[in-house]
């Protein structure tokens, strides 16, 4: 078992770099060797290297989610950084982007992160509040009722504003054809950081798998570990979204697949989502740009499309196992 | 703690679907060639355009509700400005439409906030059930769908001419139209090879069709689209950035210079897009978003814009 598990990663790295090969070779300005290394450089590669930041941020968030609320169903947008981005980022599209083309920084991340940021904050306080936390059940409700309360708004936001809703059902479906090097570089150093904290604490996740009294009487701090695992998940979360827009299932099926391939502990199944994660979406985005070629496949809906059935598999392996 | 997923689901599919409804809407603007748009718009019952006699020197005394922009910019073009009471939230030209602008939306109309200003006829584009709910309670409409051809335009504009009595005003208005873009076709010397561009909608690429109503103006000049290789799934497909940098079109037209701040300095200042024929041949319009996606009579300007730009590029790279 032991030296099994030892060939997973290697084997995780070489599925990456083929992933990152693929991606750079395929596209709809045409194959390596027939495309303008202008294009490559400056359009294709951002755009694979932004996929396979954003793909392995999500699976590691989604699967320290996982283990620090002990539910296989759990995603990243579950305290609400998804509708919090959302809203931040309508309500910059609501302004216009015409009025704040000229600020030195561009609003559009920056409120989505913030909004990402704020509505997981709320959503803490208000679980918190409640007391109870153990479990983090109440956490995950007030997480349900900020993530309404957001929606709703975003929701009231656009129809006061439906010039602007082509702009902003793009962005929600995800935008990873406009990527540039500026965009992996803007998330580089939140989901390097993010992740450092999550892989530090994926042998306390293991601890967790048996419950918050067991894991209090092994000597773990539980409110502490948990508060740490959020907090890096969200800000790691919130960075990508911010970047990328709303990339469904990702989170969710990647960590499930290396559940199911390399089993439950949250030593291997930390650093294998983030490897998995990064190629998932990498290769997902290729079917993106070629499918409708030259029109654009949104990554959520290719994301959704794929990860839907799969999840469906995986719950009926689950039954059945 | 297992609705977690569900709810985050379906808060995926309410946006998705309050977004597709607003696509539907937004198309609409877009001059998405509907196809109500080959249907005549008609007159459904208007009163006034009956009773009232159809001289320019007696106009009918009218109260107009305009929920669409561009009828709210031909009424006030054939001198019927007077007669309109309010217009929708989108309505923001002429200047003194201004005036009468109000909160009332074309795309979530409200029937009892239309009622309250008593109108003789409310002007909308069909995209909504509003006029069997005006027809309920007896309030006479006209719709104007968005057009697939110049024709639909010139239809509407006599239309609305026959409505409000200035069948004259209307009449002069079309000539007048259909001369200025004659003249601007007329101005334009053919380029030796055709030139090809691309329409952007969005700075994530949304481009439009040939199919297209802004289509049929890049038409009048030869222009060749690069956005209609992807014709079939819609006339609104989102290019890869990658295929609009290897079509290297002559011409790039923004149609988001509102929307989403895109300049000539902004497209040039893209990763990639320098080597963009239009970028380096000073091919690189810009347009107002409104116009570009309206139809009234500011269309001639666009068309005398595209002429310009035609003319420019060919002088830059012959």
């Amino acid at each position: 078992m032991i030296h099994r598990s030892r060939l997973w990663l290697p084997a995780a790295g070489v599925l990456l770099i083929g992933a990152l090969a693929l991606g750079v070779m395929i596209g709809p300005a045409g194959n390596w060797g027939a495309a303008d290394w202008n294009i490559i450089w400056n359009v294709r590669m951002p755009r694979v290297v932004l996929a396979g930041v954003v793909g392995a941020m999500l699976s590691l968030a989604g699967a320290s989610y996982q283990g620090v609320f002990r539910n296989p169903l759990v995603d990243p947008y579950l305290l609400g950084v998804a509708a919090g981005a959302g809203l931040g980022a309508t309500i910059v599209f609501a302004i216009g982007r015409s009025a704040t083309s000229n600020w030195v920084v561009d609003p559009l991340p920056l409120a989505a992160f913030v909004g990402g940021l704020l509505a997981v904050l709320v959503t803490y306080l208000v679980g918190a509040g409640f007391g109870a936390n153990r479990s983090g059940v109440t956490l995950v409700l007030a997480g349900v009722a900020v993530t309404s309360l957001a929606t709703a708004v975003q929701t009231f936001v656009l129809q006061r504003n439906n010039d602007v809703i082509r702009e902003v059902y793009s962005w929600i479906l995800g935008r990873l054809s406009t990527a540039t090097w500026g965009d992996v570089t803007l998330v580089l150093p939140y989901v390097v950081i993010s992740s450092v904290v999550l892989m530090l604490h994926r042998r306390h996740l293991d601890v967790l798998r048996v419950g918050d009294d067991e894991a209090i009487a092994l000597g773990t701090q539980v409110r502490r570990v948990r508060l740490a695992v959020v907090i890096a998940a969200t800000l790691g979360t919130a960075a990508v979204v911010s970047v990328s827009g709303l990339i469904g299932f990702v989170g969710i099926v990647v960590p499930h697949m290396v559940r199911l391939l390399a089993g439950a502990s949250y030593r291997l199944l930390l650093p294998l989502s983030l490897l998995l994660g990064a190629s998932f979406l990498i290769l997902a985005d290729i079917p993106g740009r070629v499918l409708q070629n030259p029109a654009e496949t949104p990554i959520g809906v290719v994301t959704a499309f794929l990860g839907a059935p799969f999840f469906i598999l995986v719950l009926r392996t689950r039954r059945t196992a | 703690m297992y609705r977690s997923i569900p709810t985050s689901l379906r808060r995926l599919t309410t946006l998705g679907a309050v977004a597709l409804l607003g696509l539907a809407a937004c198309g609409s603007d877009d001059a998405e060639p509907a196809s109500a748009a080959t249907e005549a718009p008609a007159v459904s019952e208007a009163p006034a355009a009956t009773d009232a006699p159809m001289t320019s020197d007696a106009p009918a005394p009218l109260k107009i509700v305009s929920l669409s922009p561009s009828a709210t910019e031909m009424l006030f073009a054939i001198g019927a400005g007077a007669d309109v009471v309010a217009v929708d939230d989108q309505s923001n030209f002429p200047d003194e439409a201004l005036a009468v602008q109000t909160d009332l939306s074309g795309y979530t109309p409200n029937i009892e906030a239309i009622a309250k200003y008593e109108p003789d006829l409310v002007v909308h584009d069909g995209t909504t059930d509003l006029g069997a709910q005006l027809q309920a309670i007896g309030i006479a409409d006209w719709v104007g769908a968005a057009p697939v051809t110049f024709d639909d335009i010139y239809v509407q504009i006599e239309q609305l001419g026959a409505a409000t009595g200035r069948v004259g005003e209307a009449a002069e208005l079309v000539a007048q139209m259909q001369a200025d873009i004659d003249a601007a076709v007329a101005s334009v010397t053919e380029p030796a090879a055709p030139l090809r561009f691309f329409h952007e909608l969005d700075d994530t690429l949304y481009s439009v069709t040939s199919n297209t109503f802004i289509g049929h103006v890049y038409g009048l000049f030869g222009l060749q689209n690069i956005a209609d290789t992807a014709e079939g799934t819609t006339d609104y497909p989102q290019l890869s950035a990658e295929f609009v940098i290897s079509q290297s079109p002559d011409l790039i037209f923004l149609a988001d210079t509102k929307c989403c701040g895109q300049s000539i300095d902004t497209v040039g200042a893209r990763a990639g897009w320098g080597a963009v024929k239009a970028v380096g041949n000073g091919g690189v319009i810009e347009l107002d978003d409104d116009v570009a996606s309206r139809w009234g009579p500011r269309v001639v300007g666009l068309v005398q814009q595209v002429a310009v730009a035609v003319n420019a590029v060919q002088v830059a790279a012959p």
